[in-house]
């Protein structure tokens, strides 16, 4: 199976790889998979307090070159967008951009679950409501 | 990336065509197109005269009677001629077979059908280092048995059963001893009537000969076996394969045969060092690396590695643009089930998903080994830098007490 052009260029360039601070208050994480599943995730947002926008962004994934394109998306469109605007990210968005094939999908449902889990984690830490 | 060069190292699952067999072929594809089988004109003659010769050549690397040897479209179909060709002709012996859970899926699932006929199929777990347990097979051997099915060596980890033992037990107990050795014929001396082996299967194109060509050996003398036909509509092959022959894949495999027998020792010797530089290599460059499946008792040219903490598929895209090798993680298929295989071997989930299968091969290189062992570097350096868990592993967590979130 072929991998499309923006997912090569995803896994070989990945953007915003790394580790934020998760004792930090205004950073959410999420972690998500299983290492026997073949795939985890570990999604990181720092969140600006006053104004909700997420200022940075990173991950860290063990994966196919798909579940490692998703989360670099994700990560890039994140950054900029208040926590509401990224509650609204679906999975069928990051397929369409990268292209991913039927036999790919769960990489991006993956991805949507590191979101959702990484801002569930941002309120928790900050007692906002969900 | 590195070199622009095609470095093939999935040998297991399929050989390039030795050009030498190439030229074999070439003439019977339109020179001598003649039907095997038209036995009242030259045109036939030569195409006879051609397979006899082949199959000649096939038995003497065996070391089998030629009459024994049955052609057919490959290792799949020998597969299933032997074990649901013996399962109807034994009928009235039993309906019992012994097989492993690492066999190919050829065997497996043939064996599934045969239970859906009405057959009782045990499928006997390995032990961690892929090889079976002989006590378990004497044990699972009943009343009702009639074969025993058991691969000469496996294609995932290359580890090779005691057959000779396997022959043994079967003999002692008097059940059919039928061997899958699709991997291990012209790659390592293969010789089923010193073992006891009453039929087995391979094929041409793991062997440097082509593809859709393969041969059921079938023992001719105490005991004669005889297998219910599986293709009927003619009665080649001594009625046990129907079909036209193709004439110029079992020339092909011929000349393949030929080619091994003289050329194995040399050839198996030369692989087995490079197998071993490109594993001692791995192993020395990073930590975490572990080899799947037995290294006393294994094929020459097979490496099974895992790289702890990295995906396989990952990784293999890191170098797959020029590398071709394959990994027991399968991320591809629906069913997101890594090698069953390895999962046999009691292999982790996460440790299946890790590992690559380097094959060796007649083509394979030095220089084509030291780039590998580069390029398979980098790539799980890159993997480990992008895994959460491998960072987790370094920081000290204790991986087996997260709660993963499984999907």
């Amino acid at each position: 199976m072929a991998y499309s052009e923006k997912v090569i260029e995803h896994f070989k360039r990945p953007k915003n790889v790394g580790t934020l601070d998760k004792e930090n208050k205004n950073v959410g994480t999420g972690l998500v998979g299983a290492p026997e599943c073949g795939d985890v995730m570990r999604l990181q947002i720092e969140v600006d307090e006053q104004s909700n926008i997420i200022k940075d962004a990173k991950f860290k994934t063990f994966g196919c070159g798909s579940a490692i394109a998703s989360s670099s998306l994700a990560t890039e469109w994140l950054k900029g967008k208040s926590i509401d605007e990224a509650l609204s990210i679906d999975n069928m968005d990051i397929v369409e951009e990268l292209a991913l094939p039927p036999v790919k999908i769960h990489c991006s449902v993956l991805a949507e679950d590191a979101i959702k889990s990484a801002i569930s984690d941002y309120k928790k830490k900050n007692s906002i409501e969900e | 990336m590195n070199s622009e060069r095609l470095i093939y190292l999935d040998n297991n699952s399929t050989t390039p065509t030795d050009p030498r067999v190439v030229e074999a072929m070439l003439p019977y594809f339109h020179q001598y197109h003649g039907n095997a089988a038209s036995r009242n004109h030259p045109f036939g003659w030569i195409a006879e005269d051609a397979v006899d010769k082949a199959r000649q050549q096939i038995a003497d690397l065996i070391s089998v009677d030629s009459r024994e040897i049955i052609f057919t479209s490959g290792a799949t179909e020998s597969d299933n001629l032997a074990l649901k060709g013996v399962f109807e002709m034994y009928k009235r012996k039993g309906n019992h077979i012994v097989t492993l859970t690492t066999e190919h899926k050829a065997v497996l699932d043939s064996c599934k059908k045969i239970e859906k006929m009405g057959g009782e199929v045990t499928y006997l777990e390995v032990n961690s280092d892929g090889l079976v347990d002989l006590q378990k097979l004497e044990d699972a051997i009943k009343e009702n048995t009639i074969l025993v099915s058991i691969m000469w060596a496996n294609n995932e980890t290359g580890v090779i059963q005691p057959m000779k033992e396997i022959g043994e037990i079967c003999a002692k107990k008097g059940v059919l001893f039928m061997s899958d050795a699709t991997q291990a014929v012209g790659k390592i001396p293969v010789d089923p009537k010193s073992i006891g082996i009453h039929l087995m299967a391979f094929t041409g194109h793991k062997m440097y000969g082509p593809k859709g060509v393969g041969a059921l050996f079938v023992n001719r003398k105490s005991p004669r076996v005889k297998v219910t036909s599986q293709i009927d509509g003619g009665g080649h092959e001594r009625g046990m394969r129907s079909g036209t022959l193709n004439v110029p894949g079992i020339v092909g495999l011929g000349k393949a045969a030929e080619i091994a027998k003289k050329e194995m020792a040399a050839e198996a010797d030369r692989l087995s060092k490079l197998r071993d530089k490109l594993e001692s290599a791995l192993y020395a460059n990073m930590e975490e690396v572990y080899i799947n499946g037995n290294t006393d008792h294994r094929m020459p040219h097979v490496t099974n590695i895992s790289f702890k903490h990295v995906e396989g598929e990952g990784l293999m895209m890191t170098f797959n643009q020029n590398i071709g090798v394959s990994s027991g993680s399968a991320c591809t298929s629906a069913s997101l089930e890594p090698s069953y295989v390895l999962i046999a071997l009691g292999l982790g989930d996460d440790l299946a998903h890790s590992s690559l299968r380097f094959s060796l091969g007649r083509f394979t290189t030095e220089e084509e080994i030291d780039i590998t062992i580069k390029q398979v570097t980098d790539g799980v350096n890159h993997m480990r830098d992008l895994s959460p868990i491998w960072e987790m592993y370094k920081d000290g967590v204790d991986l087996d007490s997260v709660v993963w979130a499984s999907h």
